[in-house]
Order: C-alpha cells, then structure tokens, then sequence
C-alpha cells in the first residue's frame, strides 16, 4: 500500500467507524453537539497519530506476550497529556469534554491501529495511518453530531438556525435525536448510504 | 538477550512505565499553575455570570476585581465572622454537607455601575449523575433574585443539562426569596403544577426531573442557613 493510500483509504473505504466499525461507543456519546464532536476528533487524530509513531519507533523492542500493556500505557500517558493541555490551554472544551477524553483509552480504534497497522510498520506510514484513520472517525462524528444538533436543538455549534418562525408555526425539536439510539440509526443511515455507493463492500 | 524471556520483559516495562511516569510527572508540574488559574478564572466568570455580566476572554480577572467590591464569610446568625476562611477559598461542597449552624456562609458583594449593590451566595449539590453547583443573586433588599447561574458535571445532554441555559436560569430572575417576613427557598417543580405553599417557583426541566429535584434540594440546603442574613438585609 502506498503512503497516499494508507493517508485516503481510512476517509471512505476502509473508514474506521462506517466500514471497521469500530469507535462507536464514542460517536454516541459525544455528538448531541458539534463542538464536543469536532474537539473530540481532534483529539483522537492527536492521540492516534502519536501513539501510532511511538509504538512503530519500538515495536522492534516490544516483548510480544505483554504488547497490549505496552500499547495500552502509551495511550493512557497521551490522553492524560492531552486532557492536561485541553485543561490548561482550553478550559472551556474541556468542561464539556470532561470524561470522554479519559474515554479516548478505550476507543477501539486505537488499539485495532497500534495492533494492525503500528506493530509491523514504520513510523512515518504509521503517523499517516494514525491522522487519516483519526480525520475519517472525525468526519463521522461531525456528520452525526451535525443531524442530532440540527435535528434535535435547531443550533448548529451553538448558534440557532431553525428560524422562530417554523417554531411559531408549530414545529419542535425532536427530543429522540438528542438520546443515544438516534445516534446509532443515523450511523446506520450513513453506513447504507456509503455502501450503496460502494457496491464493492456490500456481502453478498 | 533473549526479546521474549521473563527478565526482558519485566525490564521493559518498568523502564516504559518510569519513563511514561516521568513524562506525566513534568506535564502536570509545568502546567499546573496554568490550570490553577483557568479553574480561578473559571470560578469568577461563574460569580460574574450570576449578576449577568459576560466578561469577555482574558478580562475575567479585571472585570471580576472592578465589580466584586467585598467578600466575606457569614454564620447562621447572619453574623459576619471575622478573620475566617477567605470567601473565595471556601470549599461549598463540603460546607454543604455541614450541619447548618457549623457552615461557613460565603457572600459576595457586587456593585454595579449603576451603584446598586447584590449580594451572591454559592450553592453545591447533587444531579442525576454528578454534582451540580451555581450561585444565585439577590438584590439589596435581601428577596428579590436578581439572577442565577447553574452548571454540572455530567448531566444528560438536551435534558437534566438543560440547566445552564438561559432558559431555565432566566426563570429565576425577580422571584422572591422571603415572603410575609420569612424566607422560603424558590421551588422546582414540574411544568403546569405548583408547590403546596407560597413560596415562588419556577418549571422543571420536562426529561430533567431528577436534575431539576437536584436544583430545587440544592436551593434549599445552600440558601435556608442565610435565611437571618437575607431577613437583615431586608430589615435594613
């Protein structure tokens, strides 16, 4: 696979979440809004691109019988450096964000990455592989955070965009997108139209 | 040496966990005093929010010292007490948990530009599925709530969260804290219904319930022990 490959395929064709499915604990929980959406995948881009070239640098070294603990210490040490910053340079964000940075340990994507693709490759492919798998979960978080604030609050990233008007003439915001399962039917609703695009990753 | 052997394997990881240590360690030293001071920045915007005003970025500091004219700690009596705790140090979370008459009552003082003054009391207490806290504003005749602010943990979006919002916290405004020369906490209660007593409330957050009980218990725990303080300001 060429490095353009490695960067691309993760948006579309092997998304982590719509096609691997995986991470989707975290899209549920963090896209009733935009904005703790968009700094959640910014911080998952973050967090996998680095953990991906720190394993790659020594996965040569990594006893095989205990690379999980390896892989795991590396992770949990960057989300608390990452929350430390986000508490230091973006106290706001990370009032909202709160535990879900904490939760960015156990975001499946991560360890399928470090397993998969950081353990037998070198570090530049892996920090390719780490931002384009993190830009691809992100993108999925913005289209779903993107329905649910839209359809459930009529804001988009705070601000409103259902005009009065509509909420005059008898319209409501529609209180199931705000819960979890909306969130689940709106990444199944992607999921089909993606496929139905990519006749190639239906099962026959 | 042997990659898989037992000895390699737990070198490894002790090294991999003193270096990992090691860097967690200098993150949190080098940061912590910024951190501080967004959690105290934080905290005053908080204060400010309950008198209505929106500092903008990086002049919370500033704008807390020009409006904040004094802050001290009252007892139960309404009494100031002297040389206590400074206000703003004030752990309410654990105060809220005392027995009444053994609280620290903090109170801030703010003066407008118009040159009214308000007085705002923190709260502390329990939503659904962490706490909650807020301060609420009371104008100088010791009744009237001249504005609220209420924050959580980790409430559910869309619902119990709701009680951030200008919505719910504007509901607040001008209600009265001491009515017929007696204080009653203002009162949470589902939408269309009413309290049994007097007391003035104001709407439940529909799908909020827990949370909105939590606002109502949390009124009433942090704000009975200033009922003397409240009563003086109004006698005055």
């Amino acid at each position: 696979m060429s490095n353009k490959e490695v960067f691309f395929n993760p948006f579309s064709k092997s998304n982590p979440v719509i096609v691997q499915i995986l991470g989707i604990c975290s899209a549920l929980a963090v896209t009733v809004k935009l904005e703790p959406a968009i700094v959640m995948g910014l911080s998952v881009i973050a967090v996998l691109a680095f953990s991906n070239v720190i394993i790659s640098l020594i996965r040569n070294t990594i006893p095989t019988n205990i690379r999980i603990i390896v892989q795991l210490v590396i992770v949990a040490g960057l989300v608390v450096i990452v929350s430390q910053l986000l508490q230091a340079y973006a106290y706001n964000v990370n009032k909202q964000l709160s535990v879900f940075i904490g939760l960015i340990i156990t975001n499946c994507i991560l360890m399928g990455r470090l397993e998969a693709f950081a353990m037998a490759n070198r570090p530049w492919p892996s920090f390719l592989d780490g931002v384009g798998n993190g830009i691809g979960y992100a993108i999925i978080l913005i289209i779903v955070a993107f329905f649910r604030e839209l359809l459930g609050s009529g804001t988009l990233l705070g601000f409103q965009v259902v005009p009065q008007s509509f909420y005059d003439a008898g319209y409501v915001n529609n209180g199931l997108m705000i819960l979890p399962p909306m969130a689940l039917i709106v990444v199944a609703c992607i999921i089909w139209v993606h496929r139905s695009f990519n006749k190639d990753l239906q099962e026959k | 040496m042997n990659r898989q052997g037992n000895l390699y394997t737990i070198i490894y990881i002790v090294a991999l966990v003193v270096v990992v240590g090691a860097a967690l360690a200098f993150t949190s030293i080098s940061l912590k005093d910024r951190q501080q001071a967004n959690v105290e920045a934080d905290k005053m915007a908080q204060i400010l929010a309950s008198v209505q005003i929106t500092p903008e970025p990086g002049q919370v500091i500033d704008d807390y010292k020009r409006f904040i004219t004094d802050t001290y700690c009252v007892d139960m009596q309404g009494n100031r007490i002297e040389g206590a705790t400074a206000a703003f140090d004030v752990d309410v979370d654990a105060q809220s948990k005392e027995a009444p008459d053994k609280r620290l009552l903090p109170v801030y003082e703010c003066t407008l530009d118009d040159g009214s003054v308000k007085y705002i009391m923190p709260m502390y207490g329990a939503g659904l599925w962490g706490p909650i806290w807020g301060y609420i504003s009371v104008d100088a005749d010791g009744s009237t709530i001249y504005g609220t602010y209420f924050a959580h943990q980790g409430e559910t979006p869309g619902l119990g969260a709701e009680i951030e919002k200008p919505k719910f916290r504007e509901q607040f405004d001008g209600k009265h804290l001491i009515k017929n020369g007696a204080f009653v906490p203002v009162a949470v209660v589902k939408h269309g219904l009413a309290p049994q007593g007097n007391e003035d409330y104001v709407d439940g957050i529909s799908g909020g319930t827990i949370t909105s009980k939590g606002v109502g218990a949390m009124i009433d725990n942090c704000l009975s022990p200033y009922s003397s303080f409240l009563e003086n300001l109004q006698a005055k």
